[in-house]
């Protein structure tokens, strides 16, 4: 199969939804002219031209907004934030409008509208520039999230996200554009909501999402050595969330680690948590460990950035523990 | 206005020639991985900072700016050594290290960052003002920002309280042309943005971003104003940025001729054609700042590359005031 970088995933993910349907457009700053600040709409003006492929001042309170109200026309906008910590600036728009215009008018109008951009930390970007607001926004009812974790999943959901006839906040990562994969020439679309085993194990499950997971693939490969076999879920969407695949594999391994690029206060894997151990409690045989990062803004320096994220050491540690070893 | 005389002249110079220097070094090391993160470099607009810093009274006035800011601290008093060991994560940092290239402050010398989120810092410029007025002293604050930040909604909620409140602070836009890839002619329908300030009656105006005496007067003017009870004053810089955005811009929005247009009537050479033609300071005296220059900024990299990383601990402490704060356990 063919091998293409994360950033083209994304491109041809939109590319080929907006040659079917005329209603979708891309808005953002510097998608453009510059082929996105990540170049993940390489291509795209010069095939959809400038009404359909649109560079936005920096104003992402009025460009949100602008795209939100748009959906009440007929229009279905993908929206790309340079980086989700910009969001904040017009956070409004997606709360309060994009997750409540459908509900609050008893349904006449629908918010088919996809949010796009880089989540979570990317090197020594400091604390205004290295935050995962993945759990803030699934805490938003209205609100659908998925955070893919490589080339194949991330076209195949994002043609879903913009497929979809609700929001969609969709969370990439600056230090995954440039990662290869494994993604067919043939059309294929992947469903919201459905979590994925990327590896079978029999001892523990590690839960994971996000550019994070390959911690646990690094992990899980040092653990195998050791005779500790791990199944690794990525979630792939984060609301709604897929319990079956985790209970699944919960009630077979008996034993679960949960990593997680977020603030360990109330995040994903706190839910996770708190729903295995409703509806598998008697199957636990450890309690459940998450990995997060520190419960602090991201520092710059690269020793402290180090110590404030979780990496594989971590993940190998807590299986250990789960497994008491 | 302070009058500007031959000592000012070679002050701008020294001042102004320290700075590039100081950003190349800064280019220099962030390629051989020293600095990382974000890098973005004020080569250009220097006589932005030169000039205003002629009309302030330093010690009182404040100042706050965006990410592009490793300089403005330093021309404010902000030992220089300390500066750059911020951007190399050291704990001697003006930050201890938590802050970085985009997040340089000083409380002492009234250097209020710093800010990484465009237009982010437009508000707080105008609190620090609001903050003066209510505290009854005659302090001006200097708020800084982009061309791209001119078009976050901030800024027009900033301006508009600033009226309603007469608050004592000079908004000045550093039109250098572009937000990243950006013209500004591509972010409006119009380019003189200057004129933002009069649809709240604020007195307004454009001004030689690349000339210091230009910028001194303008500054003067709008310091003056404020600080005799006159209100905000919005001013346009039309400068110029040599370097790409940060360190990963391949610049194909704009020609390498743009670049040498604007390096014609650099502020430094400016500067230093006015030195030279009014003998104001001899070859040798002039060789003698060069000199100067590059030993300090020899030595702020000694100092950053010396100075130790940060204790882990520093990461918890450095959050809330509360010295007993339960954080949630990291890490088994
Ligand atoms: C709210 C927000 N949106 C986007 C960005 C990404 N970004 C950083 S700098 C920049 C361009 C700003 O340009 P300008 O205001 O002209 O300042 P300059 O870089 O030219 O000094 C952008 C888009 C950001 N940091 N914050
Ligand atoms: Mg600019």
């Amino acid at each position: 199969m063919r091998t293409i970088q994360f950033r083209e995933a994304i491109a041809e993910a939109m590319s080929e939804e907006m040659r079917k349907d005329e209603r979708i457009y891309l808005m953002g700053e510097e998608v453009a002219e510059y082929n996105g600040a990540y170049k993940a709409s390489k291509g795209m003006l010069d095939e959809f031209g400038e009404k359909r492929v649109i560079d936005t001042p920096i104003a992402e309170l009025g460009f949100a907004g602008v795209a939100v109200g748009s959906t009440m026309t007929g229009c279905r906008p993908i929206v790309e934030y340079m980086t989700f910590n910009f969001c904040l600036v017009g956070i409004d728009q997606i709360i309060n409008n994009a997750a409540k215009i459908r509900q609050m008018s008893g349904g006449q109008f629908p918010c088919p509208i996809v949010f796009r951009g880089p989540t979570a930390s990317a090197g020594q970007l400091a604390a205004t520039h290295s935050q995962a607001f993945e759990n803030w926004f699934a805490n938003t009812p209205g609100l659908k999230v998925i955070v893919p974790s490589n080339p194949y999943d991330a076209k195949g959901l994002l043609k879903a996200a913009i497929r979809d006839d609700d929001p969609v906040i969709f969370m990439e990562s600056e230090q995954m554009y440039g990662d290869k994969g494994e993604v067919p020439e043939e059309e294929y679309v992947l469903p919201i909501g459905v979590a994925e085993i990327k590896r079978e194990g029999k001892d523990v499950t590690i839960v994971s999402f996000g550019k994070i997971i390959k911690e646990a693939y690094k992990a899980a490969d040092e653990l195998t050595e050791e005779g500790i076999s791990c199944e690794i879920i990525d979630l792939r969407t984060v609301r709604p969330l897929d319990q079956k695949t985790i209970l699944d594999s919960v009630k077979k391994t008996n034993r679960l680690v949960i990593l997680e690029e977020a603030w360990p206060f109330g995040n994903i894997s706190t839910e996770i948590t708190y729903q295995v151990q409703s509806q598998a409690f008697d199957y636990l045989d450890a309690p459940v460990e998450k990995i997060n990062t520190a419960d602090t803004p991201a520092p710059y320096s690269p020793t402290l950035l180090a110590e404030w994220l979780p990496n594989k050491d971590d993940v190998i540690k807590a299986v250990k523990k789960v497994l008491y070893k | 206005m302070k009058k500007i005389t031959k000592q000012t002249y070679l002050k701008w110079y020294e001042d102004m020639l320290l700075w590039r220097k100081f950003e190349d070094k800064l280019a220099a090391v962030y390629i051989q991985q020293k600095v990382r993160g974000f890098l973005h470099l004020y080569n250009g607009q220097e006589a932005v900072l030169a000039g205003a810093l002629h009309a302030m009274e330093l010690g009182k006035d404040r100042m706050i700016t965006a990410y592009r800011n490793h300089v403005q601290p330093i021309g404010m008093g902000v030992d220089p050594r300390r500066v750059m060991a911020e951007l190399y994560g050291k704990a001697t940092g003006t930050s201890h290290g938590l802050g970085g290239s985009m997040h340089i402050f000083s409380k002492e010398k009234r250097f209020h960052g710093g800010h990484g989120i465009v237009g982010g810092q437009i508000p707080l410029g105008a609190g620090m003002a609001f903050g003066d007025k209510y505290n009854n002293s005659d302090a001006v604050t200097l708020c800084y920002f982009g061309d791209g930040a001119a078009r976050q909604g901030s800024l027009h909620e900033s301006f508009n309280l600033a009226m309603l409140w007469n608050l004592p602070v000079v908004f000045i836009c550093e039109n250098n042309g572009y937000a990243m890839g950006t013209s500004v002619a591509r972010t409006a329908n119009h380019e003189d943005i200057w004129k933002l300030g009069l649809g709240y009656e604020m007195p307004s105006e454009p001004c030689d971003g690349m000339d210091p005496v230009a910028v001194a007067k303008a500054m003067d003017k709008a310091i003056s104003r404020a600080r005799k009870g006159g209100g905000p004053t919005f001013l346009e810089m039309k400068t110029y940025r040599y370097r790409g955005h940060s360190m990963s811009d391949a610049q194909k929005y704009r020609t390498k001729d743009e670049v040498e247009e604007y390096k014609k009537i650099d502020p430094i050479t400016q500067v230093l054609d006015v030195i030279k033609s009014k003998k104001y300071a001899t070859q040798k005296q002039i060789d003698e700042i060069d000199a100067r220059v590059k030993a300090l900024v020899k030595e702020c990299e000694q100092f950053a590359e010396d100075s130790p990383f940060p204790e882990k601990e520093l990461m918890y402490d450095a959050v809330y005031e509360q010295k007993d704060y339960p954080f949630i356990p990291h890490k088994l």
